[in-house]
């Protein structure tokens, strides 16, 4: 008697067609995608219908938050810079570890007084500090010397002539916070800015 | 990984062993699906919009009434309120008649369609412009000069904006959508003065603001 047979059936599947799908898509989001830039607070912009993009580099980012609060980014081999420049106006003192954990920070929104304070900390620590509800950089419009911010947009236009001032509002913001940023811009003589808004289709053909 | 199958066929006499070779492509896909999700859940497709504007600057040897000095048969004043209300007048204030003053809202059907009335004869040359764009082979560069001189016609309406202090930034943003969607190459943000925040509360009161002084008066 011949013994039962267990037929053996290969399970092998073809992966090649799978596999030249996924390489396909990977080079599409390879090629197509950009980075995200870590923001140390979500910021929901309103939408318009402008389609000019804004360049990579070279961009000096005023995010105002709905609270008022402003925090900037710029192109990190301007940082250092920077923040020469201003220590330099306020008199304040910044050691090279500083200057380099400054350089490493996309974000700052602290007054010129915490920033000492802020670099010292380590990394993770500033990021808590920058997503709880801080201080930002102080924009007084009624007291000249304290408007930091006049004082680091300055030095960002001394850093690079060219340089874009993109301004990145939430929604709900009062506009009477935007119209603080945006007289002590019109302060400074810098009229020219891009603000971020997200794509909005419109219906029609306009 | 790669295996070289055979089949049985050797028992035949005088058949050639045929060889299929397969390579295993199972881990290459596990880790494109891995590099892909990377990818996908990393990066934004799409650099952010902007919107490019610019303000006046602040010189003071400009006189608040040089300034001003709009023609006021173009001007169109946008008031923009509280809660998402936008009010506006054309030309001078009226400060007798609180009904000068009109209430309309963002949608397509309120600021929108009085800016595109007010600007039609722009915005129907704007169109043909775009019409003869796709019938011939105009370059973008010409179309651009062409449009910016169809919009810079000296009928073209003036809008000024004034927000207040209650308007949200999202206000100011969707105002200067518009601007952009009718065409409106001259407009201005502009801070916002007591007539016109009079003007409002009157509005809002139905004249009896005016009422009041008219009573003074008499």
């Amino acid at each position: 008697m011949p013994k039962v047979k267990v037929k053996r059936k290969s399970t092998f599947i073809d992966m090649t067609a799978m596999s030249d799908v996924t390489v396909l898509l990977l080079t599409f989001f390879m090629l197509t995608s950009t980075f995200v830039e870590p923001t140390p607070v979500q910021i929901a912009v309103p939408s318009s219908v402008s389609e000019i993009k804004i360049p990579e580099t070279n961009v000096l980012n005023i995010l105002v938050e709905s609270n008022g609060r402003i925090i900037m980014g710029v192109d990190q081999n301007f940082r250092v810079e920077m923040l020469e420049r201003m220590a330099e106006e306020y008199g304040y003192e910044f050691t090279d570890a500083e200057k380099g954990a400054f350089q490493a920070t996309s974000y700052f929104g602290v007054p010129m007084s915490q920033m000492n304070a802020l670099l010292r900390m380590p990394l993770e620590e500033q990021e808590k500090v920058m997503a709880s509800q801080g201080t930002g950089i102080p924009i007084d419009t009624t007291a000249n010397p304290s408007n930091e911010f006049k004082a680091w947009v300055k030095a960002a236009r001394k850093s690079s002539r060219d340089m874009r001032i993109a301004i990145k509002a939430a929604q709900n913001t009062p506009y009477s916070e935007i119209h603080k940023v945006m007289s002590s811009l019109q302060d400074i003589r810098e009229n020219r800015y891009n603000l971020i808004t997200s794509l909005k289709s419109v219906s029609g053909d306009f | 990984m790669a295996e070289v199958q055979q089949k049985d066929g050797g028992k035949e006499k005088g058949k050639q062993k045929k060889m299929t070779i397969r390579v295993d492509f199972t881990p290459m896909v596990d880790m494109n699906m891995l590099l892909l999700t990377f990818f996908m859940l990393c990066t934004s497709m799409s650099k952010p919009q902007t919107m490019e504007i610019s303000m006046p600057s602040n010189d003071k040897t400009l006189t608040e009434q040089e300034r001003d000095k709009v023609a006021a048969s173009r001007a169109i004043t946008l008031i923009l309120g509280s809660e998402d209300r936008v009010y506006f007048y054309t030309g001078e204030p009226n400060y007798e008649d609180y009904t000068s003053l009109q209430e309309t809202n963002y949608d397509a059907t309120g600021l929108r369609a009085m800016l595109l009335g007010r600007n039609q004869e722009v915005v129907s040359k704007i169109r043909e412009l775009k019409k003869e764009k796709n019938e011939t082979n105009m370059t973008d560069e010409e179309y651009n000069k062409k449009a910016t001189e169809i919009k810079d016609a000296k009928t073209a309406p003036i809008v000024i904006i004034k927000a207040t202090d209650d308007a949200t930034y999202k206000n100011l943003v969707d105002a200067l959508d518009e601007m952009h969607i009718c065409s409106i190459n001259k407009y201005a943000i502009v801070d916002i003065t007591e007539g016109d925040e009079w003007l409002v509360e009157n509005y809002e009161k139905k004249g009896e603001l005016t009422n009041q002084i008219d009573r003074d008066q008499m």
